[in-house]
């Protein structure tokens, strides 16, 4: 549904939860920040929680929580979500905090340099005092990407959050936060709202008098496959021991979904469970790599962007096995799977796992709102989400034979991370 | 549509032509839903909770055998042999390999894992509920006949040393061995994490006997939770894990003593750019009449995101990304850990809020205003964790291993109603006064020592 303003609205009422959730999910995410202000998406989510018309600033946490209820906000490359779980009781109350600052957020300075102050803190404490900070999020895409919007650190820059105005909020804000540029999705417990109508009317209520803004054309993030291997090293002062990422793309999962899944279920045939490809091989039969893991999304997990994205293997290993060994096997069980794939049995398995996981994450109010409103933000299809454990037990030996192929024929990043303690290291 | 060439000013955008708006009030808040749970003790002695939760189609499984160190101190080669059990105990039996393991358990969609701590074993996992017979087949083979095979203990021995090289480059972990040391001495409880060299010395055979002796149904518990009938579950598990056996009893550990007020130690960490505050006192048990109060209490204090410490020192002071007071219970007893980190050039400003906080726990009690939000969010929180498979299950284990039932939860929110302001002071005069706590600060010495030593009570320990 669709509110005049243009906003859209996604209800999933689910009664044998005795809570509820309410998330806005805005089109905007850190690939779109401008150059010289990278950082700013994630830094402009922190100020959506610093007051608006109505709520003094702490009063939209102090609300939350004392309404018995649970909030946070994330940004990704192609979007920014907002989201607060509550005793069905407190519905109403979570539409209206949603509502007053999408309407309405109190911008200032005082609260910018706040902000900025925590979200330092906050890569200080998730990127620049511990081992592998920002491994692979930050340091891959400047690898295997050109163009700034892919390659840059979404974090930000210090000196670049240190300049954020406030005039550059009031621009961010009116350009991607008009409501034809966002959708609110309530999941959960309507039975004290009234059913689907009674929550809808009270979206209306709420939503509905946000004036109507030019919603903002979304420009295409794509760039060229590369042809051959890029590659790069970085030191790391708190890293024991080297670590290295793979980066390859992958297929756009909005015009080619069944080659996009056959690539998620690759990074499960090679990596999960302990009968996994690389697991028997790198870690047990030649004993190179401490951990490794393979991902299909670059934040950790499927169907969370838009193209491009990146499908990641990771590893840990010790300083005496030289990388090119590591990467020299994946390449050889690559080719395996590319010429025979892999078995019927193998493959069943993984699916049999992964819809258990998806089961497991859908027990959530939490997690089963934001898949829901993530998947019809990015590709106008919430019911992507509940047809997932069918879609991926359909995925076929040859699709995942298929991925491996186009992995090993395309170009690829190599990021190589290497332990730098000297003079700053650990004692 | 285009994007706008102009936008409107932040002052324009903060207002409209309606004005603030009135907040909408609170309805009623329905009961915590809580399942029955069926408890019963096999002949082998191992006790089983078992509750039917309905949703998703499948199944929260926690096994908790108390394992804790033979003796009153910390014994470094038990840990590693420990470790390094947990480790392996998935990657062989008599018939199963380490790969044969994972493809039957993932044919049902089931992951099983393997944790240690100084207090226990924990098997955990979860599955299709449809699977369940498969899960616990795997588990009783396990259980009973887990060989430890050489290759794959001298395989896992390495990775593990490795893997604690890792661990111990982490801030946040030598933050926590510090303050275990510094809390609890030479105790079992304080030593979480072997040394490398350790590990490298533990044989299979030593292994092999660790878990002969002490992983034992006598002493512990099984909890299932999920799409499941308790009843036919508990049948079923009665059958299969028939064959556990052992005279023996799983070791529970032995309370530790509280910790001591002292000064804070100073850590050296080298090139920190950041520095992990970790305070720490004595605080109340579940079972204790005082709990309630003591939680509100806690939430004011620093429990929740609009926590006076949390709205102090980063909404106010951008000094932190994340401040977080909570409980942890051990045997016996149960503390209350205080723990951020900051930029090292705030460090000292950080611990005087904090101390500065704390005093005002006692001198300037929380309001009524402050207890009813925390009372709210108490209660809701408890609604939002319980409402999945396995927020329920890790509860459950919790209670049942600090001697409490589902009913302890059952009253929760009856107790939380019933606490008064006065007793919330009481409470926070008695466990949150300054004066009360010990713990740690780890950073580079070389640039917080200065001004922290000029606060006062701080000594200088050693280097992580």
């Amino acid at each position: 549904m669709t509110l005049p303003n243009g906003l859209r609205v996604l209800l999933v009422p689910d009664p044998a939860t005795p809570v509820v959730g309410v998330a806005v999910h805005v089109d905007v995410g850190f690939r779109s920040e401008p150059e010289g202000r990278t950082g700013f998406a994630h830094l402009f989510e922190h100020l959506m929680f610093q007051g608006s018309e109505s709520l003094e600033k702490l009063a939209h946490f102090r609300h939350v929580q004392g309404s018995g209820g649970i909030f946070n906000g994330s940004t990704h490359q192609d979007y920014t979500d907002y989201f607060e779980v509550l005793p069905g009781a407190a519905l109403e109350r979570a539409l209206f905090l949603e509502a007053d600052r999408l309407r309405a957020p109190k911008l200032t300075e005082e609260n910018l340099r706040n902000q900025v102050d925590v979200v330092k803190e906050e890569i200080r404490l998730n990127v620049l005092n511990r081992p592998y900070g920002g491994f692979p999020w930050i340091l891959l895409p400047p690898v295997l990407y050109d163009t700034f919007p892919n390659a840059h650190n979404g974090y930000g820059d210090f000196s670049e959050l240190e300049q954020a105005s406030l005039d550059d909020a009031a621009s961010f804000f009116d350009t991607f936060y008009a409501p034809g540029n966002a959708m609110v999705t309530v999941h959960g417990d309507f039975g004290s709202a009234g059913g689907v109508d009674g929550v809808m009317a009270l979206v209306e209520k709420h939503f509905g008098d946000i004036p109507a803004r030019p919603t903002p054309v979304r420009p295409s993030f794509g760039e060229p496959v590369p042809g051959s291997e890029k590659r790069q090293s970085v030191p790391d002062a708190h890293a024991p021991l080297p670590a290295l990422a793979v980066g390859y793309r992958v297929p756009d999962p909005t015009t080619d979904l069944d080659g996009y899944l056959g690539h998620s279920l690759l990074a499960s045939v090679l990596s999960e469970g302990e009968a996994a490809r690389l697991q028997r091989r790198l870690v047990h039969a030649d004993g190179l790599v401490t951990d490794v893991s393979a991902s299909n999304g670059l934040m950790g997990g499927p169907l969370d962007a838009r193209d491009p994205d990146t499908f990641t293997i990771t590893a840990v290993h010790p300083g005496t096995v030289d990388p090119d060994r590591v990467l020299g096997a994946i390449d050889e069980e690559l080719d395996k799977l590319a010429a025979e794939g892999p078995s019927t049995d193998e493959l069943a398995r993984q699916s049999a796992r992964w819809a258990a996981a998806l089961h497991h994450e859908d027990d959530r109010v939490m997690y089963r709102m934001l898949g829901l409103g993530a998947r019809e933000l990015l590709y106008g299809r919430a019911e992507i989400a509940t047809e997932l454990p069918a879609r991926i037990a359909a995925v076929t030996p040859e699709q995942v034979r298929a991925a491996a192929e186009a992995l090993r024929s395309a170009g690829r990043a190599v990021l190589l991370v290497e332990p730098a303690a000297g003079e700053e290291g650990d004692a | 549509m285009s994007a706008p060439t102009t936008h409107r000013t932040a002052e324009e955008i903060g207002r409209t032509g309606t004005g603030p708006r009135p907040l909408p009030p609170l309805g009623d808040t329905r009961e915590v839903p809580l399942p029955d749970v069926t408890t019963t003790t096999l002949p082998n002695g191992l006790r089983v909770l078992a509750a039917h939760r309905s949703g998703v189609p499948m199944v929260e499984m926690r096994l908790r055998v108390p394992f804790a160190a033979p003796g009153d101190t910390a014994d470094p080669a038990f840990t590693a042999r420990a470790e390094l059990l947990s480790s392996t105990m998935l990657t062989g039996t008599a018939t199963r390999d380490r790969v044969g393991i994972d493809d039957e358990l993932a044919s049902v969609g089931a992951d099983l894992g393997v944790a240690v701590d100084p207090e226990r074993v924990l098997v955990h996992g979860s599955g299709l509920a449809a699977g369940l017979p498969v899960m616990v087949g795997v588990l009783a083979d396990v259980l009973t006949a887990a060989a430890y095979p050489d290759r794959e203990v001298v395989r896992e021995r390495e990775r593990l040393v490795e893997r604690i090289s890792v661990a111990r480059a982490q801030p946040s972990t030598v933050a926590r061995e510090a303050l275990q040391r510094k809390r609890f001495g030479s105790h079992p409880v304080a030593l979480e994490m072997p040394t490398g060299e350790a590990v490298a010395a533990v044989e299979a055979i030593e292994v092999r006997a660790l878990h002969r002796a002490g992983i034992v149904p006598r002493g512990s518990t099984l909890v299932l939770v999920g799409d499941i009938d308790p009843d036919a579950a508990i049948a079923a598990v009665t059958e299969q894990l028939a064959g556990w056996t052992s005279s023996a009893r799983a070791h529970e550990l032995g309370a530790p003593p509280m910790p001591a007020p002292s000064d804070l130690e100073l850590v050296h960490r080298a090139g920190s750019v950041q520095s992990q505050l970790r305070l720490s006192a004595p605080a109340p048990r579940r079972a204790d009449p005082r709990y309630a109060a003591f939680q509100l209490a806690n939430l004011v204090f620093g429990g929740y995101f609009s926590s006076r410490w949390m709205e102090n020192i980063r909404e106010d002071k951008g000094y932190t990304y994340g401040a977080h007071s909570g409980v942890e219970f051990l045997p016996g007893g149960a503390v209350l850990g205080v723990e951020t980190d900051v930029a090292s050039d705030v460090t000292a400003a950080a611990l005087l809020e904090t101390r500065y906080e704390l005093g005002r726990m006692t001198a300037v009690p929380p309001t009524v205003d402050e207890i009813d939000a925390a009372r709210r969010y108490a209660i809701g929180a408890l609604l939002i964790s319980l409402d999945s498979q396995g927020g329920l299950a890790s509860t459950l284990a919790a209670l049942d291993a600090d001697g409490l039932s589902v009913d302890w939860l059952r009253e929760r929110p009856v107790r939380l109603e019933a606490v008064t302001p006065e007793e919330v002071a009481e409470i926070a005069l008695e466990f949150f006064a300054p004066s009360r706590f010990t713990g740690v600060i780890v950073g580079d010495a070389e640039v917080v020592g200065p001004r922290l030593r000029a606060l006062g009570g701080i000594s200088t320990g050693g280097i992580a």
